[in-house]
Formats: C-alpha cells, structure tokens, sequence
C-alpha cells in the first residue's frame, strides 16, 4: 500500500487544505486564538509564584501549566480534523475530488499532514515562548522547575504523538458524522484522554524519567499507527456518498 | 488527448446491477458507447442514472455484472488507472468556494498527477472561455460560470470518457445555451462523453445515441431510430370543413395504413413512405371537392420516445 503512495497528490491535498483554512475564519480564528488563550494561564502562574515556593506546590502549579500547554496539540487539531470529511461533504466537493485517482490513503494522509503541521509549529512556538517567558522572566527556582529535562523531554516528544491521536481521532468521526458541528464536540471530546499521561507526569504522580517517556511515546505511536489503519478503514466510498454501507 | 489504451469501445457495461440492500438502483443494465461518440442516458429522478455513472466512475461496487471503462475492466484493483482516464463532472460542479478558479484547478492538476499544469490549466480555461476570470474567488461566480469551471476541471487530464451528469441543471437558458456550446465544441474535439440528462431537447440536439433508463435500460438507439421503432410515420392532412366520407377519400391511398381524426379535426395518416403518401392525399383530398387548408408530415419528438416509455412503465407499475 505504502509504495503505491503518490507524493503529489498527497501534497496537493495538503496545500489545498492549508489554503482553504488560511480562508476559513472560523478555522484560522480557531488556530490562532486558541493557543494564544493556553498560554495565557501558564505564563500568569510562573510570574505569580514566589522564590520561595514549597517545592510540591510549585510542582502542581508547573504541571498544570504544563497540562495547559498540551492542549494545544490536542485541542486545536481536532476542530481542524473534525471539518476534513464532513466538511467537503457539506460543500458538495467530495465527489469530484472522489472521481480522481487520488487514492483513500493518500487523501487521508494528506488531510493528516494538513492539520498535524500547522499544529505541530503552533505548539512548539507556544512552548518555546512559554520556556523564553520563562527563563527571562520567573524566579530561578521556578525557572529550573520548568528547564528540567524530563519536562522537556515529555513536551517535545507528546506533542506530535497528542496531535496525531486527536488528528485521527478526528477525522474518523468526520467520517461518520453528518454534520460538522457535531463532528467538532465529538472530537475535542475524544481527543482528551490521552492528556491523562502528560497530566500525571505534570502533577508528578508518575515520575518523567527519559525510559518512562520512552515507553509511553512508544505506546502513543502504536496507538497512533492503529488509529490510521482504523481510519482507512472507515473512510467506505459508497457511504460516503450514498449514505448506504457497501 | 488521452491516449485511448486499446481498441475497442470505450464503454462495454454488461447485466451491470446494482442493489442498495432491498433497493435495486439500477438492474441487468447493457450497453456499449464508442470512442468520440455522445451517448445521452435518459430518465426520470430515481431511475438509476447516477448511480450508474458512480459505479463506472468507481465510486459505486456493482452488485453483478461486468463493465470495462475506456478500455479497463471495472474492479476494485482498477480504480486508480480508470480514474485516472476518465473525469465526472457531478450534478454541482463542487468548487471550493475560498478557493480562485486557478486554485481550484491547479488542485485537481496535482490529484491527476499532471506535468504540465500551468499549459493544462490555460487550455482548460480556454476551452470554456474562463482564461480571464483565473484569479476570481469562486464565490463570486455565478451559478452558469461555476458549471463551467466544473467543466474545465473535467477537462484538465484530457479525460478519454467524459462523464457530465446533468450539466445544465438549475441553469438559466442563457448559461444552459452556453454549456450546450461547450459541449458541441468538445464533441467536434472527439471527446467521449457520456452525458446524463433531464432536457430531452438537449440530448436530442447533442447525442449520437441516447439510452432510456428507469431502473432498467428500457430501450437505446438513435434518436430518430427510435422515434421511427416507437411511433409509425403519419402525415396530417388539415381541410376548411370536414370530408363528407373521410373512409372513401383516404383508405386505399398509396404508403396509407389508415387514418384517424384527431382532437383538432385534422386527419392523421399512418402511411409507410411519406414521399409517396402526401401527394396522393392532397389529390384526393382535392379530388373530392375540399379545402386543403394543410398537409405536413407529423414529426414526433425525443420528448415523445420518452414519455411514452416511461408512461409505460407508469401503467405497468399501476396495474
């Protein structure tokens, strides 16, 4: 399957996409608003805290910055995945774009990759001003609080693993739902359970160490994997179009 | 043009059905259309019509039967090759609407996978009088000139069949003029095209053939062949006052079956070889004493062949 993949046609597909959202304001408000809105709480919490912080509240308060950092990735490309099927079906052009050799993979893919690149820049901005902010700015205890390594690691390595699972998570509902309103609750629903792995390591209840990290990313990857599959599989032409199971 | 693969014609569908569960979309359906032929496939809303245009366009998996489309058998394994030498044009030409029309088309140039976009694209644009409207957002185009950058959408890979479903749908007459201009150029080009249709006119003056589907391909042929299949050749023949013995002027005439008078007074005869019936029958209309007012040869419609087909089938259904 994978050497059938034509990279052409997936780019199209992203470049399009990337286009058309660029042009839709409820999409590029979405992107650009709701970062901006996560980083807000995490950089009042570092100003706030004394130098003299107890080491177990300023823990709880990183990782609830922290917790609010990851929902970027989770949150923002599941508004964006949701509207993907349903949304071309609402304007009438997934038939013709149906009718050309793209194939299903390359255009779910395609899709993907729309959503996930956008997110993964925004994201990692958004973590980069957060860590600028504060190295410049927070007392030095709560600075290498936040510069642990853990910490980092954990952030860079959930971020694309977090936005993948809500990308496919939302574009399988997109699939099957009828109605792009619909489709966006059911995927911010969906895409926040996996937030529960970042949350423990943030609170500190599982202690971030680089083998930990590791495994879980691991976990999230295969799970991310089988959600792909499961998505191509979902995506049936004929219901598409007809309504009606092949 | 796309190279046609091989000889042959471009469609062959063969007792293709297809059933959604107990719902049967289209049944034992048959047919062949030729390399550079317009063929027209008729027929009321539910008939079937586009769904069989989905499922040569592999959209759609047939329940049974076999088809090959522009020279592919049509399965499953074939999707991509066929897709890529056919192009549909649905019912709404779905255009991305944030999108310009360049935009829109350079998308599609990238989904065929074509290598010369920027000439592909002009040519298209040309074909269906666009090239000045490239950069205009396709919201702002009106409903005629967004059908045509469907059509020019279709147009992009030089598509070796052609499938238009019902193009001028929702059109106004002028923009519905303008399609059926496109449509007469692409069909000088050579362009296969299979064009599904309510305007009976417009199949008329576009196809080669037409075919007359209503769950079931009830009949196909020429236009003018099935009018001839369906309806005999008669002549009307229009005096000042009634013939005081219609039986005896009319009956026995040269090419004449028979005759009848219809709702307006004129008498109607059925004859075998107009040619040789009209001038009969203005003689002996002359002959005995009347007033020929009229005498022209009854000329029956696509729109007739239609009807009565699927007024057929509406008192089949009711009996």
């Amino acid at each position: 399957m994978i050497s059938t993949l034509s990279t052409t046609r997936i780019r199209a597909v992203v470049g399009k996409e990337i286009r058309d959202y660029r042009r839709n304001r409820f999409i590029a408000t979405t992107m650009a608003i709701m970062p901006i809105l996560f980083m807000i709480a995490p950089i009042v919490t570092i100003f706030s805290l004394p130098a003299d912080v107890a080491s177990q509240k300023l823990d709880a308060a990183i990782g609830v910055s922290v917790l609010y950092l990851t929902l970027i990735p989770a949150l923002v490309p599941a508004v964006v995945a949701s509207y993907t099927i349903v949304g071309e079906r609402e304007q009438g052009t997934l038939e013709p774009v149906l009718t050309t050799p793209l194939t299903r993979e390359e255009l779910l893919l395609g899709k993907a990759l729309a959503a996930f690149l956008p997110t993964l820049v925004i994201s990692y901005a958004m973590y980069g001003i957060f860590l600028a902010c504060a190295g410049l700015f927070a007392h030095p205890n709560v600075s290498d609080d936040i510069f642990q390594a853990g910490r980092i690691l954990a952030q860079v390595l959930f971020t694309p693993l977090l936005a993948a699972w809500s990308i496919w998570a939302g574009i399988a509902i997109s699939t099957r739902a009828s109605d792009v309103r619909v489709a966006q609750q059911l995927s911010t629903l969906v895409s926040l359970p996996p937030l529960a792995v970042t949350a423990l390591m943030g609170f500190g209840v599982i202690t971030p160490s680089l083998r930990l990290a590791l495994i879980l990313g691991l976990a999230l990857l295969a799970i991310d994997v089988a959600a792909g599959r499961f998505v191509a599989k979902l995506f049936d032409r004929e219901r598409l179009l007809t309504g009606v199971k092949a | 043009m796309n190279t046609q693969s091989s000889a042959g014609p471009a469609l062959v569908v063969d007792r293709l059905t297809k059933r959604f569960g107990e719902r049967t979309a289209f049944s034992e359906v048959s047919f062949a259309v030729d390399y550079g032929e317009v063929f027209g496939f008729l027929g009321p809303n539910g008939a079937g019509k586009t769904t069989t245009v989905r499922t040569l366009g592999t959209l759609i998996a047939p329940s049974s039967g076999t088809a090959s489309v522009a020279g592919l058998p049509l399965n499953a394994a074939n999707g991509v090759a066929i897709r890529g030498r056919i192009a549909v044009m649905p019912e709404s030409p779905g255009l991305y609407l944030r999108l310009s029309v360049a935009e829109n088309l350079t998308y599609f140039a990238g989904l065929y996978d074509l290598a010369d976009r920027r000439e592909r694209i002009a040519r298209a644009l040309k074909a269906v009088g666009l090239e000045h409207r490239a950069d205009d957002l396709c919201r702002s185009l009106s409903k005629g000139l967004k059908q045509r950058v469907g059509l020019a959408r279709a147009l992009l890979s030089d598509p070796q069949v052609l499938f238009l479903d019902e193009p001028t749908s929702g059109l106004d007459p002028v923009a519905a003029r303008e399609v059926h201009e496109l449509i007469d150029g692409l069909r000088r080009r050579g362009v296969t095209i299979f064009l599904t249709t309510h305007r009976l006119a417009e199949a008329e003056r576009l196809c080669d053939r037409v075919g007359i589907m209503n769950t079931t391909l009830r009949t196909i042929g020429r236009p003018d062949e099935l009018r001839d299949r369906l309806f005999a050749k008669s002549i009307e023949v229009r005096t000042r006052e009634p013939l005081a013995d219609p039986d005896r002027v009319l009956a026995g005439l040269p090419g004449c079956e028979g005759w009848r008078r219809n709702e307006d007074g004129a008498y109607v005869l059925s004859v075998t070889d107009p040619d040789a019936a009209a001038p009969a029958a203005a003689r002996a209309v002359l002959a005995a004493g009347a007033d020929l007012l009229a005498l022209t040869p009854t000329r029956h419609s696509l729109e007739d062949v239609y009807l009565q087909m699927i007024d057929t089938d509406v008192e089949a259904e009711q009996r």
